[in-house]
């Protein structure tokens, strides 16, 4: 057991799949030489050498597209796609290309990737290089979307994506490669779809992903503390495969369902789970199913501004306090 | 800069008739079913749409000729010339066009995305310039694992301008990668000239020198050109030599799809490319060799036969069946996406 960063936790992941299996590949913009520039990829290019870890341009189309052809021809590729936010230069593939290749060729076509990339807010970097762009993938038929919260999942599910035979969307959250947690040592493989209930609770479900997952828990925390409130606190951390299972017990359990989400709020990847709830646990509600989001509006890039505009541990709180009291 | 073409090497030998009656064959057999294709749609047994490569074979032809069992090709949704001349059945690709149940994906896919795998049809895309990168990735495995197939991926005139290729050219240059770029200058990009629209009179070969590469030319309207330039090509991806860009000039005899007419070609201009008709060329060509009318005359009749006969075969063929509507969209072949 071991306490390990967020960011080492990608490299232990992809580290480990590599070691594993040689036609595991990983490429991208200044992963190598450079190792990174969150430095999540470090020692990776020394480890495992120049043909298996590679730079390439700023050429976003080529690497998704390189990726896939590999994919489609026999290597396991990991591609890295600097920030979430430039999907939007490279979305062919994505959206037409992963997705669709398998079903339009009856069966024919493989496409066993992963891409990873650096998404949400939290830097100050702004509109174009902070939003969360979960939702944009979980609604295309054909992909797989994870986003895990602690360094133990990086690593598990960073292993089962790459080990999965279809393409992921793997979501590291830029705002949590400093956060630490323990990790046992050894190979650690997870499994997509599954949710995880992190603190138990009897009086309401709030379910939340990424980095909005510790601001969950702490607004479960404070909720106990000051108002006696009870909170269940579910990382949902894949949202294709979507494990509805655990998150449908939890609501016939509390009788309350919450949503934090990073995304902008509309079709947002809670409005699909509490559709979800309404139409198979109506009768299991005792209030309504209630989603706190970031506003329909771009980030900012000022501190003040961008602090503001994401869900908070107080706003999380005071929305689900209001709620229980109406 | 001319759109003329290079000249035609003189008369040799170093293609050996066998070859050239294969040449001949796959023209012949993408002509006879692409026409077919394009009777059943005045019929309404063509659906969707379609993309036809009439005037075009010799390029198809060339470069599948020249190809090594296990190279793959990579193609538009200008498709079906390619899929036809890496061998897939006339019938696979007729039943897929009409959407039946005896197509290559059994109707799922449709007449822009023929693939057939085993084949070494590694799919037909219909975003343009999409392929040119996935192309460049098969090419990185074949490196990796330092196998020797090349990657064949082709495109029209109007693919030089997009983004993709030139991230793919650059990629490809840069990695040194098995793959060989083939550009068919059809002079539309759609309906638009391509002249029109680019700022250099070769789209493809007059951006080769911003990738290193060398700028060749060929006519695309003469297989036995096209299919000398592709061996050469293929020696060099298969010694390490990287990637080439091949543009072919040629001509597309019918429009841009099914649902165009092609009224904005000048008055003249499908006439006077028809007399390059690479098919016309070519019989000339067997001729000039020696081999017998009787021996052409028995090349036509045979596709001719297959071809009436994969056409009877799809119109006896039933619809897809819906157990197929949710398969294969994920690995397990199903489309779950939750517990």
């Amino acid at each position: 057991m071991a306490e390990l960063t967020y960011r080492d936790a990608v490299i232990r992941g992809i580290a480990q799949e590599m070691a594993r299996d040689e036609d595991v590949v990983f490429l991208g913009e200044d992963v190598a030489k450079a190792g990174g520039v969150f430095k999540a990829t470090v020692g990776l290019y020394e480890q495992f050498g120049s043909l298996r870890v590679r730079d390439t341009p700023i050429s976003e189309q080529a690497i998704l597209g390189a990726a896939m052809g590999a994919a489609m021809t026999g290597l396991k590729p990991i591609a890295e796609i600097m920030f979430s936010d430039f999907f939007a230069v490279c979305f062919d593939y994505i959206a037409n290309e992963f997705p669709k290749s398998r079903y339009m060729t009856n069966g024919q076509t493989k496409c066993p990737l992963v891409v990873r990339t650096g998404n949400g807010a939290g830097s100050r970097f702004g509109a174009q290089h902070s939003q969360s762009v979960e939702n944009w993938c979980m609604m295309i038929p054909g992909l797989k979307v994870v986003a895990p919260s602690s360094p133990i999942d990086v690593i598990g599910l960073l292993a089962a994506s790459v080990r999965d035979p279809d393409p992921v969307i793997f979501l590291e959250h830029k705002s949590l490669y400093a956060t630490k947690g323990e990790v046992p040592d050894g190979e650690i493989l997870d499994k997509l779809g599954t949710a995880k209930i992190l603190r138990p609770g009897k009086d309401a479900t709030i379910v939340a992903l990424a980095l909005m997952v510790p601001r969950a828990l702490a607004a479960a925390e404070k909720l106990a503390k000051e108002e006696g409130i009870d909170c269940e606190v579910i990382d949902v951390r894949s949202l294709v495969p979507l494990d509805t299972q655990t998150i449908l017990a939890s609501v016939a359990k509390t009788h309350r369902c919450f949503s934090v989400e990073e995304n902008p709020r509309l079709c947002g990847w809670g409005a699909e789970i509490m559709s979800i709830i309404a139409d198979e646990a109506f009768y299991d509600l005792d209030g309504p199913l209630v989603r706190i989001t970031t506003p329909h509006c771009p980030l900012p890039a000022a501190d003040i501004l961008e602090d503001a505009i994401l869900p908070t541990v107080d706003r999380i709180a005071d929305r689900v306090k209001r709620t229980l009291q109406a | 800069m001319s759109k003329k073409p290079a000249q035609s090497p003189a008369l040799n030998d170093d293609i050996g008739e066998d070859t050239r009656l294969e040449l001949y064959r796959s023209q012949v057999n993408i002509r006879e079913a692409e026409q077919r294709a394009f009777d059943l749609f005045l019929q309404n047994l063509v659906k969707g749409t379609s993309h036809l490569s009439l005037g075009q074979e010799a390029v198809a032809a060339g470069f599948a000729v020249a190809m090594k069992k296990g190279d793959l090709s990579f193609c538009t949704y200008r498709g079906h010339a390619h899929t036809l001349a890496r061998g897939v059945p006339v019938e696979k690709v007729l039943g897929e066009l009409m959407q039946r149940d005896n197509g290559l994906m059994r109707g799922k896919g449709g007449s822009m995305h023929l693939t057939s795998e085993e084949h070494g049809v590694m799919g037909s895309y219909a975003i343009i310039g999409a392929h040119l990168p996935i192309a460049c990735g098969a090419a990185w495995r074949a490196q990796y694992k330092k196998q020797d197939d090349v990657s064949v991926c082709f495109f029209g005139d109007g693919t030089t301008n997009i983004g993709a290729f030139h991230e793919a050219l650059n990629f490809a240059a840069v990695w040194k990668l098995p793959v060989v770029f083939v550009c068919e200058n059809n002079l539309y990009m759609e309906y638009t000239p391509i002249a029109d629209v680019t700022a250099v009179p070769s789209p493809a070969g007059d951006r080769a020198s911003a990738y290193g590469l060398e700028k060749i030319v060929i006519d695309g309207n003469d297989a036995d050109v096209v299919y000398r330039a592709a061996l050469k090509a293929y020696d060099k991806a298969r010694s390490g030599g990287g990637p080439s860009l091949i543009e072919c000039l040629t001509y597309r005899h019918s429009g841009h799809s099914r649902a165009d007419p092609a009224k904005y070609r000048p008055e003249g201009e499908l006439e006077k490319w028809k007399e390059r008709d690479p098919i016309k060329i070519y019989r000339e060509r067997l001729k000039a060799f020696g081999i017998g009318d009787d021996v052409i005359a028995k090349i036509d009749a045979d596709v001719k036969r297959v071809v009436d006969e994969a056409t009877e075969a799809c119109k006896a063929s039933p619809n897809p069946p819906m157990s197929i509507l949710t398969t294969d969209v994920y690995a397990d072949g199903g489309f779950a996406w939750r517990n």
